[in-house]
């Protein structure tokens, strides 16, 4: 009997950590609507998301995150222009070209890339990518060396395992006969992987390709520390700029009042851009499956 | 050489007449080429950061990095250390269980068609998209200010645990779904409940990969900023004595971010930098040792 109760119990008990990380999310989405919307409500949405000027500590004070959400927009970019080639070319590599003993140290390598820390990132941008744009681009404008282009190279070397991993995994997924045949019909190696598994793998390499976004639109840390982080509309490819994830950080230690809950509705903006993303991201997973 | 799926390779083409053919197929040669450079550039980027961080870091660590206290002359990292794993600790503690838990349930206890399962593989997969700097929004609102923890290391591990969560729950899920429904059907044929089952036959045969997964989830913490500079804030010292949950402290990764914002101490930065690179490597490397483990054994 006692152990009838017990076989019970447990399962109740693992029902209910079950419920917990469904819990997680509505507590989460519950405490970042109820701190921003009503900021957003006061500001208004219009001003808000479309404000050019970003002055909180002005008499009136101004929060228009529009110069914060183009930064997030174009730091994006530029990495996956410079991360998603080389990511999937890297990726069609370690899938179809490589020997397999040199597998054996790119594939941790890769997982590697993905290991470290963010932080370690941002202070390798920091102290040579940065330096590197301030001598080499001077005349082209570059003031500092803290600029897009800075946030786009970091972010593209970022997203890289990302793109990778789920790139190689959906090349992998391509029924081997898709390449025989090619071969079959007198296609070189390189024809038959570009020409008839590349095609195949379109809707997965898709997805790292979202998820790379994701990444890179929510990275933080890097960011800060190679961007500039100046709350102005983006100026060119060498001037500074901030993003949505650096405006939380740079102004949450110090923000008060109606300051302080703009910042947590730039979390609910970035909150939202996120679960569009991952939306897009598990629609095209489905479609792979 | 090209038999990577383990094909022989019958008709075996030398080098010369590989040659040949690309020279006479030039977009062959073009895409072998931009294939290679890829993964070649790929594989030197990673080795430049290491070895960056690493010959312009190593000479900087000095035994007075490792003092028992912080102050600005020595600039020790020892505390952040000390914090770090205290961190780990609790966050684990909290997040292993739930997120063990959640995996047995998933694939022990649902049935087939539970609508529960797929509501939680939803929020799991919410969960892992979600940036660092949001659960670092959340983790401020709720426990910092909501729960009046402060900031403190509670704060912090609360933060972390749930990002890791999907992680755990992800790989657990994984083992345990790759142990052979005979060891279940053999356990059962004993007379074994469902519970005896899952806890002397189906878990200790999905150990390695549940510890593959937690080791991972150490590294991320480890590495973690964005989700800590808010909820566990930057006191560089120790949390210890009666209420040392709710102090604050400060993780080796946010040590690195202060030190090297401030921008005063560049070369403990970098020595930082090499301490909890090697770490984060180490830890990774372990986590794949294991990993093997289980697909060998």
């Amino acid at each position: 009997m006692s152990g009838k109760i017990k076989e019970k119990g447990m399962e109740i008990l693992f029902l209910a950590c079950a419920l917990a990380s469904i819990a997680a999310v509505a507590v989460i989405c519950l405490f970042l609507f109820m701190g921003g919307i009503p900021a957003i409500g006061e500001i208004g949405a219009g001003e808000f998301l479309l404000g050019r000027k970003w002055a909180p500590q002005d008499v009136p004070a101004s929060f228009g995150i529009f110069p914060m959400i183009l930064g997030s927009v174009y730091v994006t970019g530029g990495a996956i222009l410079l991360g998603v080639p080389v990511g999937i070319l890297a990726a069609v590599f370690l899938a179809r070209f490589c020997p397999r003993p040199a597998y054996r140290v790119l594939g941790p390598a890769v997982q590697l890339m993905a290991g470290i820390p963010s932080i370690v990132y941002g202070f390798f941008g920091m102290v040579v990518i940065v330096p590197f744009i301030r001598e080499h681009f001077r005349r082209l404008g570059a003031v500092n060396g803290s600029s897009i282009l800075a946030a786009s190279i970091l972010l593209g070397i970022m997203i890289l395992p990302t793109v990778i991993g789920v790139s190689e995994s959906a090349l992998r997924a391509v029924p081997q006969s898709y390449y025989e045949g090619a071969l079959a019909l007198g296609a070189t190696h390189e024809r038959a992987v570009f020409f008839a598994v590349l095609p195949a793998a379109k809707s997965g390499i898709l997805a790292g390709v979202v998820l790379g976004v994701g990444r890179a639109i929510g990275e933080t840390m890097a960011v800060i520390m190679v961007a500039g982080n100046q709350p102005r509309m983006p100026a060119g490819l060498f001037k500074g700029v901030r993003t949505l994830t650096a405006n939380i950080v740079m102004e949450m230690g110090y923000a008060s009042g109606l300051h302080r809950e703009a910042l947590i509705a730039t979390g609910v903006v970035l909150f939202v851009f996120i679960l569009l993303i991952n939306l897009c991201f598990s629609l095209l997973k489905r479609r792979m499956d | 050489m090209r038999d990577i799926h383990g094909l022989p390779a019958v008709n075996r083409v030398s080098l010369r007449q590989r040659a040949r053919s690309y020279l006479r197929r030039p977009l062959s040669l073009l895409l072998f080429l931009l294939v290679g450079l890829a993964a070649l550039l790929t594989a030197a980027t990673l080795l430049f950061i290491i070895g960056y961080i690493l010959v312009r870091g190593a000479p900087h660590i000095t035994p007075s990095l490792f003092e028992l206290t912080y102050n600005s002359v020595n600039v020790s990292l020892f505390p952040a250390v000390v914090t770090t794993v205290m961190m780990t600790l609790l966050s684990l503690l909290i997040a292993a269980p739930l997120g063990i838990f959640t995996a047995i349930y998933l694939v022990e206890y649902a049935r087939r068609g539970n609508r529960l399962v797929g509501l939680v593989r939803i929020t799991s997969e919410t969960l892992s998209g979600i940036p660092s700097i949001v659960y670092g929004l959340f983790g401020m609102l709720f426990f910092v200010t909501a729960l009046h923890w402060g900031f403190s290391l509670l704060s912090g591990a609360c933060t972390l645990a749930i990002m890791i969560l999907p992680l755990i729950m992800r790989t657990t899920e994984e083992a345990l779904k790759s142990v052979p429904d005979s060891f279940r059907e053999a356990s059962f044929g004993l007379g074994a409940g469902r519970l005896r089952t899952v806890f002397k036959v189906v878990l200790p045969s999905a150990v390695p990969g549940i510890l593959a997964g937690v080791i991972l989830a150490i590294g991320r913490i480890v590495g973690e900023t964005a989700a800590l500079i808010y909820t566990a804030g930057t006191v560089a010292q120790i949390p210890g004595g009666k209420d040392a949950l709710f102090l604050s402290g400060r993780t080796l990764a946010i040590h690195m971010y202060v030190l090297s914002s401030e921008g005063l101490h560049t070369n403990e930065a970098y020595a930082t930098a090499v301490v909890l690179l090697v770490t984060v490597l180490l830890i990774n490397t372990l986590s794949a040792v294991v990993a093997r483990r289980l697909t060998k054994g």
